[in-house]
């Protein structure tokens, strides 16, 4: 059902686990759905996402756009992250079935909820 | 790379001498059964021979036995056509575990004005007939609960509740399509009306079902046509399918006890290790009252889908009761009439063991399940919550 890009990126995704000195968590979805997306991210003073890795309970299409999308953003800034589409990241994967599209909605969520906390607690702080 | 197949509840693989059997019935003797030639007459003499068979093995009479198209068009039929032949009554009874064909069938019943009530069942997955009695009305027409979960594998007081169906007036339908072949089925003694199986559950070939009917008992057609089956269910008769599924039944009722004590065996030290090396784990069903192919575990803080498929990497196949795999968002109704909740429903998968299965081919998918769970659960951020990593959310 999932394309071989897909099946590689799940089974060997990139960028899994907790950052310890991340300024910027998001984390999207619920348990009762079948899938939660937790981001963390290390955003310096430029804006710039230095590291970025994620926590996910899912499916493989959650854990594997999890994986993409997070390489996708690492090293762009704060704007550029917040412009990733969820199309970018199907397009990125080669493709999800159809079943399985609102799963890369979730790693686009979860970008734009950890920015989102990093703008308005961590920089106000400041 | 080594391949295991443990969802033998899914799908069992033709035998060789059943296959055997049903090669000359696709070309050679390729008549149709009801033609008036002779070759019909071959075909017609095999069908006749399997009926024979069939209701030899299951000490009923031929003229009880319907072949039909698979276990979901005999459950189909069942619930359906009794449905209708016992107007003017309009409430059916089932349990709230049942397989989809029955499900769905009650769910087209209902829109069509029929009321359908569902059984709860206790949290090992048994429908208990105090539930039946506490329900059961005397315009009640039928009841249908399953004889075995496909999910969990919990066999159901079949006898008990079928007395209590009777004492109402009702007639009793069972799904024996997980219970044939892999646990004594006799209908005699278990006094049910009408009860459904299926050929390919127990070496046998797809396509193929049974509909054992009581004699005098009349449910309505679900499929018009010709004379097949005494002008009850229409369609030519496949005839290498129907010589095929009285092989298969023959040698799994021959076989039966030898098959069941190796499954059960494997299946018990399966579930025993499963237990001892991977923390968090939720065995579901009933430990006692089940069918012996089965096990079906909840593993906490993970998604069943991301589960089976790192299995399936690894060769393993199994089955995910989580929906996510079906497409749909809903976890197993099975699942949750349990009980358990939503989100230990998705983490829930099934291993259904077969004949062939040896030990060593267990210990090569406890090594693989215990690397599997590890590493989506290193993953996961509610095992993170759990042991206390750190949720600053």
């Amino acid at each position: 059902m999932y394309n071989d890009r897909v099946i590689k990126e799940f089974s060997n995704p990139q960028n899994v686990g907790e950052l310890k000195d991340a300024n910027a968590v998001g984390t999207v979805g619920n348990a009762t759905c079948g899938d939660i997306m937790k981001i963390f991210m290390k955003i310096n003073e430029n804006d710039v996402i230095e590291d970025v890795s994620f926590q996910t309970f899912g499916c493989a299409a959650a854990i594997a756009t999890s994986s993409v999308a997070t390489t996708m953003i690492k090293g762009k800034t704060v704007d550029e992250a917040l412009k990733l589409t969820n199309k970018q990241v199907i397009d990125e994967l080669g493709g999800l079935p159809a079943q399985k599209l609102h799963c890369s909605v979730l790693a686009e969520e979860a970008i734009k909820e950890a920015i989102n906390n990093y703008l308005t607690e961590y920089k106000n702080k400041k | 790379m080594k391949r295991i197949y443990l969802d033998y509840s899914a799908t069992t693989p033709v035998s060789p001498t059943v296959l055997e059997a049903m090669m000359p019935y696709f070309s050679e003797h390729f008549g149709n059964a009801n033609s008036m030639h002779a070759y019909g007459s071959e075909g017609a003499y095999a069908v006749d021979t399997a009926r024979r068979k069939i209701a030899d093995l299951l000490k009923v009479k031929p003229t009880e036995i319907y072949f039909t198209s698979g276990g979901t068009e005999a459950d189909n039929w069942a619930l359906k056509g009794g449905a209708q032949a016992y107007l003017p009554k309009k409430r059916i009874i089932t349990s709230s575990i049942e397989h989809a064909a029955i499900i769905s069938s009650c769910a087209q019943l209902e829109q069509q004005g029929f009321d359908v009530t569902y059984l709860k069942c206790d949290k090992g997955g048994i429908v208990h007939p105090e539930y039946l009695e506490d329900a059961i009305t005397d315009d009640t027409s039928i009841v249908s609960v399953m004889f075995a979960n496909n999910e969990i594998g919990s066999v159901q007081p079949i006898k008990e509740l079928c007395e209590i169906a009777h004492r109402h007036g009702a007639i009793f339908h069972t799904d024996a399509v997980q219970a044939m072949g892999s646990i004594p089925v006799d209908i005699a003694d278990l006094g049910v009306d009408m009860l459904s199986f299926s050929g390919h559950k127990f070496y046998g070939p797809k396509g193929i079902g049974v509909l054992y009917v009581r004699s005098g008992i009349k449910p309505d057609k679900l499929i018009a046509g010709g004379h097949q089956e005494r002008t009850r269910r229409g369609g030519t008769t496949n005839v290498p399918a129907v010589v095929g599924i009285s092989v298969a039944l023959e040698e799994a009722i021959r076989d039966l006890d030898k098959n069941r004590r190796h499954i059960k065996e494997i299946r018990d030290y399966f579930v025993e290790q499963v237990e001892k090396n991977i923390p968090y784990v939720i065995y579901n069903g009933d430990r006692n009252n089940r069918l012996p192919q089965n096990a079906n575990f909840a593993f906490e803080f993970i998604e069943g889908e991301s589960l089976l498929l790192t299995l399936d990497l690894a060769g393993i196949a199994c089955s995910s009761g989580s929906a996510c795999s079906s497409g749909s968002l809903e976890p197993s109704h099975v699942l949750l009439a349990t009980g358990l909740p939503v989100e230990k429903a998705h983490g829930s998968i099934r291993f259904s063991f077969g004949k062939d299965t040896t030990k060593e081919d267990v210990d090569y998918v406890l090594d693989n399940l215990i690397k599997a769970v590890k590493k989506l659960r290193a993953m996961s951020p509610l095992y993170a919550q759990f042991t206390g990593g750190k949720t600053n959310v």
